[in-house]
């Protein structure tokens, strides 16, 4: 092998994609030959790094200095400067605006120099993705050299599947995909399910708007999801796996393939792996994009081919699963986390987040925070060491005005909430949920009845039609949002809106339409007076709402007059 | 498996659904999308009730109990969801429930009256969607549709068309065949089934009443009417007399006072079916032809094969249905018997089906040199008419049929019923190729409600196996036996509707299996109570070929009463 003395990783996310990064790694690679440096210096595409919003970003090893928005212009330069003369680049350099402690104001920015250093990796724990943005996605030596299979290998030659459930358990591990079901004891069912044939499966449906973890791991670090599954397979005794993917996913899907077909290569897949009489292979599913997909039996309906829609529960997946079989299916950050747990232990991995939720989270932070992109930290660290912290704060001298948690269907928090710890529980006494691990920033200039009324909108597209209270409801709660923002909301209509929203919470037949009105109680919880003002005073106070009456200070602040 | 239901005890074997066990508790449980002969599908959500230690509630019809398992149904949470989730329906279903087919037969209307539902707090916004006439036999009607699924379950599960399958999502979710496209320009059989599983008035007969009351009212059109072996056993529920009451001779009685100047009965042809379907089957056994004879009176198996099993038309028996032949001897043999102008013949067929319709309009059906067969009724449109001309049955003594299209027998009284036609054949082949009497007229083993019977009949020393299959799903099973040749057949007899035509789609609402069974007793009450019942007796059959047709299979018989298929697209 090789030796390099420096290596310049690029971010190829789908994120950094967007921004032309390969334009930035071709430049880097012709740039480094013509300067003569291949023998020296190493151009790594790597998985996402989690900076989203400052990409194109460039990584250089051993220093581990971070480029931000890096342009193919730019290049040149880069390498002039820190890869011959060992200069670093300052106006590349990562700048944070640091807040004074627990405010929402900037004090000024800094420029960070090394990775380590910075608040957004400060903050972070990170076990899921430990190798994005680390190691070449596509390449599975550089998987195996920092550690990858050996989980694997440990479970199939020193460990009976038992063991391999029982470490799962004694982790504590609960679903990543947002119920936060133990995986181990999901494992445990599944396992002891009558049958000879049981599938495992891995659900990459990943539908939540604003959530895009699962697509930046799969990208980063696709063999850790085959090597959870294959864990996960020799566990409950299946042979076969699938990935359900979204069909936009085209480089989660890629990646993915080729990491399928190295292992294969390998043997890592396919018959007798590890010497063993373990066989497990896994093949890739697309799905068309509907959300409903990525409720665990709808995905199986997609899968074997039928209308996306849910089937009653019970039976439950690990009786009655993929094509009737028994069926473990996990997430794709559970899986994710599988293979660190068998290697270090489950007493190690307990040593993160905690009593009831342990482990770190993946979380994707958009919407109106500095650095929009995705972190892994601890769980029960707080709503606001996330955003303030690692977040980096509300951009544009903003104010905090809320946090939406778990996605779509998850509760929006205000500012009076930003001390709650994050984990499944605590978040669910907040009427908020971990959910899918998206957190949505809003500032102020945001109307919450407009943005209840996207809430629900999406959830009127997005319901699949199969049962009476999410199909008619998810209209109907469209249907009084978007009067509410039009000032035709009576105070008669939230009434009976508040009786839509209980019906559709404990009659629907799955957790789409049971969770649809949450956005709505929770704003109307935490935001009342702003309905109020809608409703009965017909004013919109952030002046979002056209056609309603608007405070010309609101207007002003908004940026929206004239 | 022990459990309470508000606070009543009750035993129920354990995979018994909440439901199930309310009902034996004595505690009813509102359900929509919930249908007796269906799986369980959940998805109205109205029989939802309180399970302690559940997260949410629970749907009754789904959801199976356990052992201490406390149910409660009437709890405040309850009563506020099914009431929200029926004003969420009737706050999209169009309020026209006074001029809707299913007015009073409704049970969404039902529900909404059950509940007490007096006011909707939603916004009336009705669905848009066109209505579907494409076809001469159903109306589809997707605004009315509520989206149980329950057509869904039948025209897939029970009766293997795939013709319905919700489309689109959310609420534009609706029920329509493949594409969107009208009923017509798919592969539907138009068997109807649909209308029985449907809860509202979302697919109905298409309404060929006027036509009758136009052509009864034209003194210059001599009207004649033929009644379906299945429909004595059934019109008497449009007048609200119990399933299985038996009303042939009021019904003969009502259709007069209506103004048919003739009224005849389709039993007659079928007694003539018998004859040359039983002499094709012996030709084809004795002469090397297609084996198994496949019977085709039933025009919703007949389009189900064209489109899905193309491929064994040539086993159909060529002999048209015994509705078919009638039209076609009625505008000739008749006409000529009585003297009067084919021209100026009217007939009406009053049929236990929809397809019939779309059987009388197929463009070969015109052997008389006129359209063979005028209008075709369900038996839910004559009871339309009934109501609307006051007949009142209570006062109404029995008649008889006219002469000589109303003289018939036993054997074809049960082609009303599953395994009738094959009964009646079998009475008549046994004579015909023996020579000798049938002492025991009943075939027990091809009566009733199994799906697939099979027995073997020997026709001294030639042993014959023959098959029954009743609703479509049956059907395409035993296809597949066939085609799989696993074991040789030599007659078989296929039905489009569960039960047969006593079940079939223009049947009165409602026909559950239950049901279908009163009525499958009623026919063979009708078979004990004829004197003569094997169709080869019949004193009117022996005379038409005497007089008329010649021989079983003969020219005139080829001329009139057989047809052709036509291979159809599968989708």
């Amino acid at each position: 092998m090789r030796l390099f003395r420096a290596h310049v990783l690029v971010c190829a996310g789908t994120n950094c994609s967007l921004k032309s990064n390969k334009a930035v790694q071709d430049r880097l690679v012709r740039e480094v030959e013509r300067r003569g440096l291949a023998d020296e210096i190493k151009v790594v595409e790597t998985g996402c790094f989690g900076l989203c919003e400052q990409g194109p970003t460039v990584v250089v090893y051993p220093e581990g200095v971070l480029y931000c928005r890096v342009t193919p212009d730019d290049v040149p330069e880069l390498v002039e400067e820190h890869l011959l003369k060992g200069r670093r680049l300052d106006r590349l350099l990562y700048r944070e605006e640091v807040p004074a402690a627990g405010a929402a104001v900037s004090a000024g920015p800094k420029a960070f120099q090394t990775v380590p250093e910075m608040n957004f990796f400060r903050g972070q724990v990170r076990i899921v993705l430990r190798n994005c943005g680390i190691i070449d996605p596509e390449s599975i030596e550089e998987y195996i050299a920092n550690g990858g299979y050996e989980a694997l290998g440990k479970a199939i030659t020193a460990m009976t599947p038992a063991a391999v459930v029982e470490e799962v358990k004694a982790s504590g591990l609960r679903g990543r995909g947002g119920a936060g079901f133990p995986a181990g004891l999901k494992w445990e069912f599944a396992a002891k399910a009558k049958g000879d044939t049981k599938y495992i499966v891995c659900n990459a449906d990943e539908g939540e708007p604003g959530t895009f973890k699962d697509r930046l791991i799969l990208e980063g670090d696709p063999h850790a999801i085959i090597e959870g599954m294959a864990l996960a397979a020799y566990a409950i005794g299946a042979t076969q796996g699938y990935v359900y993917i979204r069909g936009e996913y085209g480089l989660s899907i890629d990646r993915l393939q080729k990491a399928i077909n190295r292992a294969k290569e390998m043997k890592l897949l396919g018959r007798g792996i590890f010497g063993s009489k373990f066989d497990f292979d896994i093949e890739i599913r697309t799905g068309a994009g509907a959300y409903i997909c990525g409720e665990e039996t709808a995905l199986f309906e997609s899968l074997e081919g039928g209308r996306g829609e849910p089937r009653l529960k019970p039976p439950y997946p690990t009786d009655s699963g993929l094509f009737g079989k028994p069926t473990a299916i996990n997430n794709v950050e559970t899986l994710a986390s599988v293979a660190q747990i068998i290697a270090n232990g489950a007493k190690w991995y307990r040593g993160f987040g905690t009593e009831r939720s342990p482990g770190t989270k993946v979380f994707t932070l958009t919407g109106d925070i500095v650095n929009e992109g995705l972190i892994e930290v601890p769980m029960g660290i707080t709503l606001r060491e996330i955003i303030f912290g690692i977040g980096g704060g509300v951009p544009n001298g903003r104010s905090f005005k809320m946090a939406q948690s778990g996605g779509t269907s998850g509760g929006c928090l205000p500012a009076a909430l930003l001390d709650v710890p994050m984990d499944y529980d605590e978040l669910a006494k907040a009427g908020a949920a971990l959910g899918s691990g998206a957190l949505l920033i809003m500032d102020d200039t945001h109307c919450i009845v407009d943005i209840a009324r996207v809430f629900a909108r999406f959830f009127m597209h997005e319901s699949c039609g199969k049962c009476v209270p999410c199909r008619e409801g998810t209209f109907r709660l469209h249907e009084f949002v978007e009067n509410a923002t039009k000032g035709k909301a009576t105070p008669q209509d939230l009434q009976t809106v508040h009786a839509l929203a209980r019906t559709m919470a404990l009659a629907s037949l799955c957790p789409l339409g049971q969770a649809a009105p949450v956005p709505l109680l929770s704003t109307l919880q935490y935001f009342r007076d702003e309905y109020d003002q809608h409703i009965n005073e017909k004013r919109c106070p952030t002046g979002t709402c056209r056609g309603l009456a608007t405070p010309a200070k609101a207007l002003s602040a908004a940026g929206k007059g004239a | 498996m022990k459990l309470t239901i508000n606070n009543l005890p009750v035993e129920v074997p354990a995979g018994t659904t909440v439901l199930a066990a309310a009902e034996k508790a004595g505690v009813r449980i509102p359900t929509l999308c919930h249908h007796p002969d269906q799986d369980v599908k959940g998805v109205c959500r109205v029989c939802v009730v309180e399970v302690e230690k559940s997260r949410t509630l629970q749907a009754a019809c789904a959801f199976p109990v356990a052992e201490g398992m406390v149910v409660r149904t009437n709890t405040a949470a309850v009563r506020e969801a099914r009431r929200v989730i029926v004003e969420l329906m009737l706050s999209r279903h169009p309020k026209d429930c006074l001029g809707c087919a299913r007015n009073r037969r409704c049970e969404l209307q039902a529900l909404a009256e059950e509940l007490g539902v007096r006011d909707v707090r939603f916004t009336h916004i009705e669905k848009k969607h066109p209505k579907d006439e494409s076809t001469p036999s159903l109306v589809r009607d997707p605004a009315k549709c509520v989206v149980c699924r329950r057509c869904v379950y039948t025209c897939n599960e029970v009766q293997a068309v795939g013709a319905l399958f919700p489309a689109y999502r959310g609420h534009e979710t609706v029920v329509v065949p493949a594409y969107d496209k009208p009923l017509l320009d798919i592969a539907c059989s138009l068997c109807g089934q649909c209308v029985h599983a449907c809860p509202v008035g979302a697919i109905t007969e298409h309404d060929d009443t006027d036509k009758v009351w136009a052509a009864l009212a034209d003194p210059k059109t001599h009207v004649v009417v033929q009644t379906a072996p299945a429909i004595r056993a059934t019109l008497g529920e449009e007048a609200g007399l119990p399933p299985g009451t038996l009303v042939t001779g009021k019904m003969v009685a009502a259709l007069r006072r209506l103004g048919f100047d003739r009224v005849f009965d389709t039993d007659f042809t079928a007694d003539l079916t018998i004859m040359e379907e039983g002499s094709e089957l012996i030709q084809r056994l004795t002469t090397g032809g297609t084996l198994p004879v496949i019977t085709s009176c039933s025009p919703g198996w007949i389009k189900f094969i064209e489109h899905f099993y193309p491929e064994l038309l040539p086993n159909l028996s060529t002999c048209k249905s015994p509705q078919q032949m009638f039209g076609a001897l009625a505008k000739t043999y008749y006409a000529k018997k009585a003297g009067i102008d084919p021209a100026s013949i009217f007939v009406v067929s009053i049929m236990p089906c929809t397809a019939k319709k779309f059987e009388a309009a197929r463009p070969e059906m015109n052997a008389s040199g006129y359209r063979d067969v005028d209008v075709v009724l369900t038996s839910r449109e004559l009871g339309r008419m009934f109501r609307e001309s006051g007949v009142d049955w209570g006062r109404l003594a029995d008649e008889e049929f006219d002469d000589p299209l109303g003289r018939s027998t036993g054997a074809a009284a049960i082609f009303g019923a599953t395994g009738g036609v094959m009964e009646a054949a079998l009475r008549t082949a046994y004579e015909l190729v023996t020579k000798k009497e049938l002492k025991n007229l009943d075939f027990v083993a091809v009566r009733g409600m199994t799906k697939i019977k099979e027995a073997t009949i020997d026709l001294d020393g030639t042993k014959i196996n023959v098959a029954v299959a009743h609703g479509l799903g049956n059907a395409k099973e035993l296809l597949e036996r066939i085609k799989r040749g696993e074991k040789t057949y030599h007659f078989v007899e296929i039905m489009a509707c569960p039960g047969g035509c006593i079940g079939g789609g223009g049947q009165p609402i409602k026909t559950t299996n239950a049901v279908r069974e009163q009525r499958i007793d009623a026919i063979y009450r009708e078979d004990k109570r004829m004197p003569l019942r094997k169709s080869h007796e019949n004193p009117a059959i022996t005379q038409i070929y005497a007089e008329f047709l010649g021989q079983p299979l003969g020219h005139k018989s080829h001329e009139l009463l057989h047809t052709h298929y036509t291979a159809r697209e599968k989708v």
